[in-house]
């Protein structure tokens, strides 16, 4: 697979030994949109979390196979809105790829920043100190300072929360424009349509991953179906995942040792190029 | 007029002395502590403030009233203090000023008890309030060598730490200098605390580093001005704290705090982002 960005083996990722990524096998093509959908708690801003790397993977790997350099934009951002920042100073750090710790930034460097500004319609912002920005305004300046991080690899985590219809247009011209840069880019989304009109790829997960491929196969009925009838809740004395189950029927770090086996699901993707397995 | 505000710091030595010590300490305390209070941890400084004491206990109880084994004790105290509270906060749940709480508190009933042991109450208060008007040349070499030090690591870790107080998730996201510059900074606030504590007791120390940075941020809503008029705020609050103490004989640390405390409630009422600037403004507005 010469052509994989992203190659996930075996991983799960959680909190507690509870998994909230269950056995995730597959891998993210160089280049690809792909649309990380599923209910609340589903495993999709851990799966981010992931390949970020600011949550080590419980058990299999999630290797970056190109070295790819990520620009990340969390759902809950830990961002101090109360620090005496100008929006300015926020969007380079974006630079820090580039520049690091102690390098100066060139006037191509602040043009740059610029012109990121202006292509999520926030020119002339540049002094607003952060805490006057509005919340679809912060997010705009989020979006140029992933512009200006110029990576391979884009992750977005709910990045259409809380943003009025316009600007989501906006926001999806620029994801759309990232992909035409032949960037790798995974968006988590909640509004389906959306991903119908936009993404070609789609991951639908729910702990375990559901299905995984094209949008449309992704997005069947069945496999939505699926999806919905997870169940969010961990419990306390779920049996424990044994590694020889990993690949087959088994289930669960400590999953919901109940309802969830008759569907006797198939969520191993060993490679998802082949086409989606949708059950 | 002169006779008043120079002739002092002409004609006494000692006077020179705590001049240039309590000036030196402004230059690294105070933008210290600008980023204490923009990381909301400004309780922190007061904290490990009490931590350095049983530290410097030890040094006094093995050596006297001495400055270098006191100060290198407040240090080692200070710092595993500091990484103690940093770790569990970093590698458990629980937050950082719970386990600095706990850590200082188990840190001050230590030196409390040691200095307890030998020595009699003055000497406590030596150790709590400090004497600016008593700085020997080791001590003055020693608030040097911290000031330097400071604004040095300060200069080459700007952006880092800058970043982690703005966005310390995108931090961790793009470096891994997140946490090294998080221990970093508390090892800077340590080392200036360590520096104060000889000129204005390890109680006060806290006070030239807070307070000229709390008067700052009514005037500034940047951090490079802000830093900047903090420690133009330290100085002028040590000049007119030693002017004070000299002419109506009052203990030096206090005044100089208190210099500095007058200056932050001037600020939160004249300050341009003070309270009558804010109120002000709310009765007009432009149209766009």
């Amino acid at each position: 697979m010469t052509d994989a960005c992203l190659t996930f083996r075996d991983l799960t990722l959680g909190y507690n030994s509870h998994p909230a990524v269950h056995h995730l096998n597959g891998s993210v093509k160089a280049g690809s949109l792909t649309a990380v959908v599923g209910a609340n708690g589903s495993g999709k801003s851990t799966l981010m979390k992931g390949i970020v790397g600011v949550l080590k993977p419980m058990a299999g790997s999630c290797s970056n196979v190109r070295n790819a350099r990520i620009a990340y934009l969390p759902q809950q951002s830990e961002l101090d809105r109360t620090f005496p920042a100008r929006v300015v100073d926020l969007v380079s750090l974006g630079l820090w790829p580039r520049r690091g710790l102690l390098g100066r930034y060139s006037q191509q460097d602040r043009d740059e920043v610029s012109r990121a500004l202006m292509a999520v319609g926030l020119k002339g912002f540049e002094k607003r100190p952060i805490d006057t920005l509005s919340g679809g305004q912060l997010q705009r300046a989020l979006f140029a300072r992933v512009l200006v991080q110029d990576a391979e690899l884009i992750l977005l985590d709910e990045p259409f929360n809380a943003v009025d219809a316009k600007t989501i247009g906006d926001l999806v011209q620029l994801i759309k424009r990232w992909h035409g840069e032949s960037r790798t880019v995974m968006v988590v989304v909640h509004d389906l349509d959306l991903v119908r009109e936009h993404f070609p790829e789609t991951l639908l997960l729910a702990r375990n991953p559901i299905a995984w491929g094209a949008t449309k196969e992704t997005l069947r009925p069945e496999n939505l179906l699926r999806a919905r009838r997870f169940d969010e809740a961990w419990h306390e004395n779920a049996p424990w995942c044994e590694p020889d189950h990993g690949h087959t029927d088994g289930h669960a770090h400590a999953h919901d040792g109940h309802h969830h086996h008759e569907h006797g699901e198939t969520h191993d993707f060993p490679d998802h190029e082949s086409g989606p397995r949708a059950a | 007029m002169y006779d008043f505000l120079i002739a002092p710091f002409l004609e006494f030595g000692f006077m020179q002395r705590a001049l240039g010590g309590s000036l030196m300490l402004s230059l690294g305390a105070c933008p210290v502590g600008v980023f204490l209070m923009l990381r909301r941890m400004s309780l922190t400084g007061d904290a490990m403030a009490h931590a350095i004491l049983p530290g410097a206990a030890v040094g006094f109880l093995f050596f006297g009233l001495q400055i270098v084994p006191m100060t290198i004790g407040g240090l080692i105290a200070g710092v595993i203090v500091a990484m103690g509270a940093g770790a569990v906060s970093r590698f458990t749940v629980q937050k950082e000023d719970a386990s600095m709480a706990a850590f200082y508190l188990i840190s001050l009933a230590l030196g409390v008890l040691m200095v307890s042991l030998r020595g009699s109450s003055v000497d406590l208060m030596h150790v709590l309030f400090g004497t600016v008007l008593a700085l020997n040349n080791e001590a003055l070499g020693l608030i040097a060598a911290i000031s330097v030090i400071t604004l040095i690591t300060l200069v080459i870790f700007w952006r880092a730490i800058v970043a982690e107080c703005l966005d310390p998730l995108f931090l961790r996201s793009v470096s891994g200098l997140g946490m090294p510059v998080h221990f970093i900074f508390l090892g800077l606030v340590v080392l200036n605390l360590v520096g104060g504590f000889q000129a204005l007791g390890t109680l006060l120390s806290v006070g030239l580093m807070m307070l000229p940075a709390a008067a700052a941020r009514f005037w500034s809503t940047r951090v490079e001005p802000m830093c900047v008029l903090a420690v133009l705020i330290g100085f002028g609050s040590c000049i007119a704290g030693l002017l004070l103490s000299y002419h109506a004989a009052l203990p030096s640390g206090p005044a100089i705090i208190l210099s500095a405390g007058f200056v932050y409630l001037v600020s939160t009422v004249f300050g341009t982002r003070g309270v009558i600037n804010m109120r002000m403004r709310r009765h007009h507005h432009r149209t766009a």
